[in-house]
């Protein structure tokens, strides 16, 4: 290794970069102010021993705090019963699980509304879970049924939920990052109609999430350069597990800083530490404050570590043990729950009730998954295009399969 | 040889499965359908007819968006986005960096938004840089989620040959899309051709990839007032008969068309009559039309341009085979570019892709007119 030093991951904490919520200045928004520095919010990653969130943290209050605590045990119980049902063969194919990952679902997640969207990568189950999607629907479509969320036709890595803003779940990574930019691109005259008219219909955002390994695709670079050229409202999220399959995040990227990739673009890049879900939430409170009121996107990276293999295939056998033990002392949902205690917001039976009726919500997820029916046969041809059969939109504007005479004297399509 | 042995006796002879009785009907139709628009006032070149497809149909559905490299300021790279800028604005014609991948996958965000995109590749070769999100979030969403998300796209741009561009600007991409379910496919050759596919294509809610020609842009072609009406749109997956024949059946798709057209010519002059078939629609492909059109004249010839292994020539011939083989006469034929890149040499190119005399010489050997040629290896 070179004598780069993850010492340099820490920075002295800046004032904060972000302007105020205030209304922006003019329209178009300058975006020639070079002047986005980096921020880092986080622990000292490898070489402090203090996983405690420091009592300097924003107060949250009781229902917050227990949103953000049921949030992460749904994730991790889910993601566990998951691991459970594959090794009984009731999932199959690829899985990847999130465990260890979910103050990063978590502390952005919990934050949007309805009318946000979310794109992931295959890793995609607990940010559907975070952004709504019934645990149910979820578990149905990992077991291939008709009641999951895409009617078995997606699977694990394909999370679809038009109700939710779950865009996918994509197999290739880099590719959702720029479906993720594209999905606010201008509806003509909506920046108008917010900086001119000052009406708030039109301010939803979008986060994408992707990993480590992504951050050095050209897919990313691109959609880095087009979301700050057109100030589109996105949020970039990396979730810096520091592991891509088997390969380091450090033998693969010449400068492993991802956050610092954001301001040659002119987007301000921010590095947190993503074990803590607190640290998370404040910063994305910031992010999408900053995308909703049209200031553009932001770069987030967030240094995780996932505790599982990269897929339920995986052996992992290249990571160490004893960065796995660092991290698995730096677990999300019991620092979480220490801090919950610590700042009396909450008891330990409360907690554990939280627990109880997540476990049961899981087994209830299992249960309508296993009565779930298999997809009928007539399924296979389904969906294939929105346009039944293929003909196109006649002059009157209806479907041209749906004109008999049309159909008449056709082939089947 | 064996379709000499095969000959059906008089037109009778229909089977009475389902496509046997669709095909008697389309037989019957094809023959009272008023004959294309012949009788035309007017002459538009293919630029314009795709200029102005787009001009009506932005102006009917502000949803409607046009991106690609550029298509605003520069008036689009071969003209056909001339005037959109200055009607439209730089909200809905958006001139985008040297990013296909980015700028397609950004198309495809918009659309699950809901917005309609019309993504332009300077060529189709380059949309090889965007091909992963053509096939994987536009093409197969639809069916991923259940029907939650629709991808109302149109991919469009020139494919295939130009001239003296070489090898990297020249592939035809018809067959490798036309592969994918999800996709539509469409390969206009004449003017109405193109206003009414492309009209088509962006009203259609699924992802269609619009296959234009660069050669083709600056030639005319007569036009009746029907086509030049707003209203006017082709349906998707239906072929049409340029010229109607009885002894040979040539299918051709974009530029080719021309090509048989004339081929068609030559052959009437020597006695042998040849239908030629505009395929319009890669995909879905109008088998119905096609399989009819066999039925009537024994023989088939395809005529494209792109590389022959896996082209569309191979999906035609494997589908009349399978639907029509007592009615073959003679081998199918299958014409294509030659299976190598493209030269750059003027005249190893002119070799290197399909010509009329190819198109006359493989219609007579079906009509046992000449010796048969050495298969080429």
């Amino acid at each position: 290794m070179s004598a780069f030093s993850v010492l340099k991951l820490r920075h002295p904490p800046l004032p904060s970069p972000l302007p105020p919520s205030s209304k922006p200045s003019s329209f178009p928004s300058s975006s020639s102010s070079l002047r986005f520095p980096l921020r880092t919010v986080s622990a000292n990653v490898l070489t402090s021993s203090s996983t405690s969130l420091a009592a300097s943290h924003p107060v949250i209050s009781r229902d917050e705090g227990l949103d953000l605590y049921e949030d992460m045990v749904l994730g991790r119980s889910f993601e566990d019963m998951c691991a459970q049902m594959y090794y009984r063969g009731k999932m199959f194919g690829f899985v990847h699980l999130y465990n260890g990952q979910e103050a990063v679902s978590t502390g952005f997640i919990r934050l949007l509304e309805k009318k946000d969207s979310v794109v992931s990568t295959y890793r995609d189950h607990v940010h559907a879970l975070s952004k709504g999607v019934p645990a149910r629907e979820v578990m149905a479509e990992l077991f291939g049924k008709t009641g999951g969320c895409c009617r078995g036709q997606g699977g694990s890595m394909h999370m679809f939920s038009a109700e939710h803003g779950v865009l996918g779940g994509f197999a290739f990574i880099g590719e959702g990052i720029p479906v993720a930019t594209g999905r606010r691109l201008s509806p003509p005259g909506v920046l108008y109609r917010r900086e001119v008219l000052k009406e708030q219909t039109h301010d939803d955002v979008t986060i994408a999430f992707f990993g480590d390994g992504t951050s050095n695709n050209g897919q990313f670079f691109e959609c880095l350069n087009m979301a700050a050229l057109w100030k589109l409202p996105i949020i970039f999220v990396v979730e810096n597990n520091l592991w891509a399959i088997g390969m380091s995040h450090l033998r693969a990227t010449s400068d492993p800083e991802i956050f610092k990739k954001g301001p040659p673009f002119g987007i301000p890049g921010v590095h947190v530490d993503g074990m803590d879900v607190l640290k998370v939430r404040q910063v994305a409170k910031e992010a999408i404050e900053r995308a909703r009121n049209g200031e553009g996107p932001t770069l987030v990276e967030c240094e995780t570590y996932r505790f599982r293999g990269h897929s339920l295939a995986d052996p992992d056998e290249l990571r160490k043990p004893d960065e796995k033990a660092h991290y698995a002392a730096r677990d999300p949902i019991t620092a979480l729950k220490k801090y919950l205690f610590e700042q009396d917001l909450a008891t330990e039976s409360e907690l554990k009730a939280i627990d109880k009726k997540i476990d049961d919500a899981i087994e209830d997820a299992v249960e309508f998954a296993e009565s779930s029916p298999h997809p009928p046969r007539s399924q296979l041809l389904e969906n294939v295009f929105a346009d039944p059969k293929g003909f196109g939109i006649g002059p009157d504007g209806k479907y041209r399969c749906e004109d008999p005479g049309f159909t008449q004297g056709t082939a089947q399509v | 040889m064996l379709g000499v042995a095969r000959r059906r006796l008089g037109c009778g002879g229909f089977s009475s499965s389902m496509l046997g009785q669709t095909l008697e009907r389309i037989r019957l139709s094809n023959s009272i359908l008023p004959r294309s628009f012949a009788s035309a006032a007017k002459e538009i070149t293919v630029r314009d007819a795709l200029n102005s497809a787009l001009d009506e149909e932005m102006s009917a559905d502000s949803k409607v968006i046009l991106m690609g490299e550029e298509v605003g300021e520069y008036q689009g790279a071969y003209k056909i986005s001339k005037g959109l800028l200055d009607k439209y604005g730089p909200e809905r014609v958006i001139d985008t960096p040297i990013t296909e991948a980015g700028f397609t996958g950004i198309g495809v965000g918009a659309a699950y938004y809901g917005l309609r995109p019309v993504i332009e590749f300077m060529t189709f070769n380059f949309s090889l840089q965007a091909i992963d999100h053509i096939i994987n979030s536009a093409a197969k969403s639809n069916y991923m989620s259940a029907g939650q998300i629709s991808v109302p796209i149109v991919f469009r741009g020139p494919n295939g040959a130009a001239a003296g561009v070489g090898a990297q600007h020249s592939q035809c991409f018809a067959s490798w899309y036309a592969t994918c379910p999800g996709l539509k496919v469409l390969c206009p050759y004449s003017a109405e051709d193109a206003r009414g596919l492309l009209k088509a294509a962006i009203r259609d809610p699924d992802p269609v990839v619009f296959l234009e020609n660069e050669l083709m842009y600056g030639e005319s072609f007569p036009v009746s007032d029907e086509v030049l009406d707003s209203s006017f749109c082709l349906p998707i997956g239906k072929a049409k008969i340029e010229r109607e024949g009885k002894d040979v059946t040539i299918t051709a798709f974009s530029k080719m068309v021309g090509y048989a057209l004339k081929a068609a010519e030559i052959l009437s002059k020597e006695g042998i009559s040849a239908e030629v078939i505009n395929l319009r629609s890669i995909r879905p492909l109008d088998r119905a039309t096609i399989n009819s059109s066999v039925r009537k004249t024994n023989r088939l010839v395809t005529v494209e341009e792109g590389f022959p292994q896996h082209g569309v020539g191979a999906e035609i011939c494997t589908s009349v085979v399978e639907e029509s083989f007592e009615y073959l006469d003679a081998p199918v034929e299958r014409i294509a570019g030659a299976d190598v890149p493209m030269p750059y040499a003027a005249n190893l190119e002119r070799m290197a892709v399909p010509q009329v005399e190819d198109i006359v010489r493989a219609a007579k050997r079906t009509c046992y007119r000449s010796v048969p040629m050495a298969a080429t290896a």
